[in-house]
Parts: C-alpha cells; sequence; structure tokens
C-alpha cells in the first residue's frame, strides 16, 4: 500500500484508541486535516516549493505509524546528544512518546510539558482552543498530515512577565525500534507578555533503521517578549527530517530562530514568520555544513503586514562531496507595511565539483517606503587567502578549515547560548575533519 | 642559505622568471628592483611556493635543499616568510589566534610539542611592543578594515613571532606613509640578526635608507641585468631603468 493510503486509513484506528471525543475541537482539526491531506496528497517536484527537493526516494519506505517505544532507553544513550553542562528543562520523546523518566518538565508558574496531556486536560482546553492548528499553513500538506495525527509533542505555555532562566531542550529520539518509523511530533509553544524563553530542538536517531519525521511546531510570541529558538539538526545518514515552524508575533517582541544544519538525509525546513502588530523584529539564521548526499532545503517565509517591524535574515551553507542545498527565502511586505526593514542575505561556499546550491530570493514589496534588500554569492576558497595562510605554516587542510570556520562564524556567533555555541562549533570541527587549537 | 639556480617560472604558459640566480648568505640583505611587470613579486611567490606558478627549469635550494617540490607551508616551517604586498583579510579569525595558529602548526612539523599559552601570550606581547603594536589590535579579525600601514605592521609581526631564516618583504613599502614605513623598517632591522636574511623587493629607494641593502639587484624581463652594493639603488633613483634595458 502507498504511504498515503495507509496513513488515511489508519486514522480512524488512531482516533478510537485516543478515545476521542467527538465533540471536541481537536478531533474537527483532525478530521479537517486528514480530508485535506488526502487531496492533497504528498508535494511532488512539479510544486514550485518541492522543485529542487523529492520526497520519493524516503515515502516509498513501509513505514510503521505507530511504532512501539523502546522502553531500555536510558540517560547512557541519550545524554551524547544533550546539552550536558547547563541547567535546563528537558522534553524527551523516545520513538514518538514522552520518557518522564529522562525529562525535566514544570508546572510551577508556567506550562513546560507535554501535548498530550494538555490535550486531556479541560485546564489547558482554552489555550488548545486559542491557539492550536491557528497558524500552521493549511496550504502545507505535510503539516496537515501532522496535525491529522496530532497528539504528542512539547507543550510551552508562558504566562506573562516571566523570563525563564533555564533552557528548554526538546529531544525526539528514535530507537530504530522498528525497521522504518515514521514520527510526527507536534510542538506548541505559546509565550505571553514581556517573557522570554529559550528552546532547543533536536531529532536523533539512534539506530542505524530508517527514520521520518514530519514535524509541526507553532509559536505565538506576545507583545514584548522575547524567543530564541535554536534548531540543531546532525542526524545520522538513515534519517530525514520535515520541519514546519510557525510563528506569530505581537508587537515589539523579537524572535529568533536559528537552524543549524549538519546531518540527515534529506531535511526539509519550512519556516514562516507573520507579523501582528508594530515594531516587531524577526530573526532567521542558517548554517548549512554538509557532505556525502545529505540534502538540507531551508524554504522560509517573512510576512510583513504591519509598519514598522523588521527582519534579518543570513543562512550561510558550506556544501562537500555531493551534498545539495536549497534555499528559498521569500519576504512579503503588504501595502500596510510602510517602514519595514527588511534584510536578507544567502551565501553558499562549494568546495568540491559534485555539489550543488540552488538559492532563490523572493521579495515581493506592495509597500512604498520600505528598506529591504537581498544578496545572494556562491562561491569557492578564496586561493589567495589559501596561500597567505600556507606561507605562514598552516598546512591546507587546516587552512582550508580555518576559511569555512571565519565564513561560518557570523552565524555562529548569533549562539547566545555558551555551552550550545561550543557544541556547535565542535561539530563544525568535526565535520571539516580538523582540530583547532582554539574556538572562534 | 638560499640559492636560486637558473630559475625560469611560467604561468598559465606565459613565462615571467627567465633565468634568475641570486645566492643570499646568512646575515645579508638584498634588495630586488625592478620596474613593472618585470617578474619580482613572482620571484617572491615562487621562492615561497605559489602553486599557480609552474617552474620550469632550475631550482629554489634552502640550506642545501631544494625546496622544489615542496608545498608552501613546508617551505615555511623550513624557514622561508613572505610578507605579502596585499595581505589578505579573515573575518572572524583574530591576529592572535591566527598566529598561535602558525606557530603550533610549525612547532608540530619540526617535532616540538604547541607552545604553552602562557608563554605564547608572553611572545605575543614581546613582539607586539617591539613593532609598537596596540593590544586591542590582537584581538581584531585578520586584517579585516586593517588601514595599509597595520596590514603591513601585522605582516613584520608575524614575522617577528615567526622568526624565519629568511624574510622575503614583498613591496612592503607600498601604500605606507613616512612613519608607518620607519615603524616598519626598524622592526625588520631589530629582527635582523647574523643567523637570518632578508629579500627585500621594492619599485623605490625610499624604503632602503632604512632598511640599508648589501646587495641591489635589478630585476627587467624577467632576468637580472645588474647587481651591486647599496650604490646602485641611489643610481637607480636617480637615472631610472632606462638605461640599463
Amino acid at each position: 500500500m502507498e504511504l498515503k493510503e495507509k496513513l488515511v486509513s489508519s486514522f480512524l484506528a488512531f482516533e478510537n484508541k485516543g478515545n476521542i471525543d467527538l465533540d471536541s475541537t481537536v478531533h474537527a482539526i483532525r478530521l479537517n486535516a486528514i480530508h485535506n491531506f488526502e487531496k492533497e496528497g504528498f508535494p511532488t517536484k512539479k510544486d514550485e516549493d518541492w522543485k529542487y527537493t523529492s520526497l520519493k526516494p524516503i515515502l516509498k519506505e513501509d513505514f510503521s505509524l505507530f511504532p512501539n517505544a523502546e522502553k531500555s532507553v536510558g540517560y547512557k544513550n541519550i545524554k551524547d546528544y544533550l546539552i550536558n553542562d547547563i541547567d535546563s528543562y528537558n522534553l524527551i520523546f523516545v520513538d514518538g512518546q514522552f520518557n518522564s523518566f529522562l525529562s525535566e518538565t514544570t508546572h510551577e508558574d508556567c506550562d513546560i510539558c507535554v501535548l498530550s496531556s494538555a490535550l486531556a486536560r479541560p485546564k489547558y482546553k482554552m489555550v488548545i482552543d486559542n491557539y492550536l492548528n491557528t497558524i500552521s499553513n493549511k496550504k502545507n500538506s505535510l503539516s496537515e498530515l501532522n496535525t491529522a495525527f496530532v497528539k504528542e509533542g512539547a507543550f510551552i505555555n508562558i504566562p506573562k512577565n516571566m523570563i525563564v532562566h533555564k533552557p528548554i531542550q526538546i529531544i525526539n529520539f528514535s530507537t530504530g525500534s522498528e525497521k522504518e518509523v515514521l514520527l510526527q511530533p507536534r510542538n506548541l509553544v505559546v509565550v505571553g507578555e514581556n517573557s522570554h524563553v529559550q528552546i532547543i530542538e533536536r531529532h536523533q536517531n539512534l539506530s542505524k533503521n530508517t527514520t521520518l519525521t514530519n514535524s509541526v511546531t507553532e509559536i505565538f510570541v506576545h507583545k514584548r517578549a522575547i524567543v530564541d529558538y535554536y534548531k540543531i539538526q546532525n542526524d545520522s545518514n538513515e534519517s530525514s527530517l520535515i520541519d514546519s515552524t510557525f510563528i506569530t508575533q505581537k508587537q515589539q517582541s523579537v524572535a529568533t530562530v536559528n537552524t543549524l544544519s549538519f546531518g540527515g538525509k534529506i531535511t526539509r525546513n519550512n519556516l514562516e514568520f507573520y507579523h501582528e502588530g508594530e515594531n516587531i523584529t524577526s530573526n532567521l539564521n542558517g548554517i548549512s555544513v554538509l557532505n556525502d548526499k545529505q540534502h538540507v532545503d531551508n524554504h522560509t517565509l517573512v510576512d510583513h503586514k504591519s509598519p514598522n517591524c523588521e527582519s534579518h535574515e543570513l543562512y550561510k551553507g558550506i556544501y562537500a562531496d555531493k551534498s545539495v542545498g536549497v534555499f528559498n527565502g521569500k519576504v512579503i511586505v503588504r501595502q500596510a507595511a510602510q517602514k519595514t526593514n527588511a534584510f536578507q542575505q544567502n551565501n553558499s561556499i562549494l568546495i568540491d565539483d559534485g555539489a550543488t546550491i540552488n538559492s532563490k530570493p523572493q521579495l515581493e514589496i506592495f509597500a512604498d517606503d520600505v528598506k529591504c534588500s537581498h544578496g545572494c554569492t556562491i562561491g569557492q576558497l578564496d586561493e589567495s587567502a589559501l596561500f597567505y595562510m600556507q606561507s605562514r605554516g598552516i598546512p591546507k587542510k587546516e587552512a582550508k578549515a580555518l576559511l569555512l570556520y571565519a565564513f561560518a562564524n557570523d552565524v555562529v556567533e548569533k549562539i547566545k547560548i555558551p555551552q550550545l555555541k561550543t557544541l556547535i562549533t565542535k561539530i563544525i570541527a568535526k565535520k571539516l575533519n580538523v582540530q583547532l587549537g582554539f574556538e572562534l | 642559505m638560499l640559492k636560486v639556480n637558473n630559475l625560469h617560472a611560467n604561468i598559465n604558459g606565459k613565462e615571467i622568471l627567465k633565468g634568475i640566480n641570486l645566492d643570499i648568505k646568512a646575515g645579508e640583505v638584498h634588495a630586488i628592483m625592478g620596474p613593472n611587470g618585470s617578474g619580482k613579486s613572482t620571484l617572491a611567490s615562487v621562492i615561497a611556493g605559489k602553486e599557480d606558478f609552474e617552474v620550469t627549469e632550475g631550482s629554489v635550494v634552502l640550506n642545501d635543499e631544494d625546496l622544489s617540490e615542496l608545498a608552501p607551508e613546508v617551505r615555511a616551517h623550513k624557514g622561508i616568510f613572505l610578507s605579502f604586498q596585499y595581505p589578505v583579510e579573515i573575518p572572524g579569525v583574530t591576529v592572535t589566534n591566527f598566529i598561535k595558529t602558525a606557530i603550533n602548526e610549525t612547532r608540530k612539523a619540526q617535532g616540538m610539542a604547541e607552545l604553552p599559552a602562557k608563554e605564547m601570550l608572553q611572545l605575543i606581547r614581546e613582539k607586539a611592543d617591539l613593532l609598537e603594536i596596540d593590544r586591542k589590535f590582537l584581538s581584531r579579525s585578520l586584517n579585516e578594515g586593517f588601514s595599509g600601514g597595520e596590514k603591513k605592521r601585522n605582516e613584520i609581526f608575524q614575522m617577528a613571532m615567526l622568526e624565519p631564516q629568511l624574510a622575503i618583504l614583498d613591496e612592503t613599502d607600498s601604500g605606507l606613509d613616512i612613519d608607518a614605513l620607519k615603524v616598519v623598517a626598524n622592526g625588520v632591522n631589530k629582527i635582523k640578526s647574523e643567523k637570518n636574511a632578508v629579500l627585500l623587493i621594492t619599485h623605490y629607494q625610499r624604503l632602503l635608507d632604512y632598511i640599508v641593502p648589501d646587495f641591489v639587484h635589478v630585476l627587467y624581463n624577467g632576468k637580472i641585468v645588474k647587481s651591486g652594493g647599496k650604490e646602485l639603488a641611489h643610481e637607480l633613483e636617480e637615472k631610472g631603468y632606462d638605461w640599463l634595458k
């Protein structure tokens, strides 16, 4: 059976298993979403937004849709993927199910817990009704697929005037309990007025079996709130990820998403920002360091609807071997969005002849008093810079790495959690296969 | 120390060096002068091992070892230093980190342990003081946004740190005002000893007022057409190059 049919036909069984209340909002949302997915199906290369990324090779697998969670996973199995030297809240999911033993949640002052419990408790009904699936893009059939099976993921609900001092780590592990596994985590993040939260999200396959993750995150950033979101994508070559993240911002809020991609078979990031208020700042930073046949596709959208807002977008990529990068950055400045400052930059270095980058800036500007710019460079390593360093005794391999470090540095510099910055620097060094005697 | 024997070099099939001979001994300062396009910078690059150039004939020998097949970094490890006419900007890498890497890679190649951080810092401070370099300068990104004078001073600072046997200074005087030139020349004079040698490449006599050469060679059309003592530089300043063609 094709994956699509398999998914559609398992929908009823999925809902029955959850003893669903047929009057609930969630049921209505799911039902609508499965219809949309059934109608649209998976995107193909004929869709303009999927021109450079084909899901065909992944979708042919015989995925287990509701894998059994491996019970024996312990701290020793996962510790390498956690940032250990910081005090943090941890939301750990194993094969799609929450693992309370490995996690550290809270309900004191704010809720840092899981969606399944929020969906089940009347206490959270209002939050769910107000936010769940309100900004997920209905035209995105993969998000609809996720919505149809919405059940588990992170639920982060921060009231107003609260600085969450500890970062939140959300990690989804796949143990390979079955040969091919489909995971569909769903995260809901609501950050109240004047509040501040830092979130690190990661997907990690612990086995050599195939994993496809179709993840959706909705983030609501209220007045003057600050959200720093980090996505670490350094999974095995058997793992693919489709990540769709939707962010709505109210006035004077600042939201930053850093997408740090180093691994995985196919990674697709749909990142969409919607403005609802003035003086909003949106920051989109990305770094990709890829080799082998890794494929990372970043599709971003910033929708400027109101005046006096700004967006800053900086994506950098280093592509070796036969790796492929895609960047499609869309910025819409609507007529009402006067005095918008929108900046976009995509710089790529191709190290090997077999590597590819497809870069497409897309600016649609309907307001007349705006400052918008975009820049796109695709280059190779600067030979004269290499010779300069070699002439000082730095071997070619290290010289190359130093140049690539320097290239990536302005994105790495934007990471505000020092331990995370150290981790990312180490991952980059490992990817470039060098040991430098210092940290940038 | 350095012997250049009948050196011929091409770039993209075009012959630039057409049989250069040089013999530089420890403790000596040699100057190579010549008009634009005579092959001065090519000679510097070929000695340092730039791979864009193809050596078709002849050899470059340092302390009886033929360098011809060696990579630029290996030549550096053996004691060759090239100060660039246009030093490259490397954003994100500080002057300190860059020189640390260069020193430790060189030590590694020579079978020595890395220099302990404290000693490194001490050495950096000592050499920075020698060249009147502000400490703040050391934590800036390498050459990024540096003025012409700062770039050249930074080159000489690296030379002081690496203590090469043979330092080749390619147009180190270009783009410098007289005060910057004095500081740079002063630095070179302080580093110069009986054990090392300097090869100056310049258009003008003015640098040679501050770093006094033992020998002056005139390069024209890929060949050394005249060699002499420091007085030759004065003669060139007066008469130009035409009388030598």
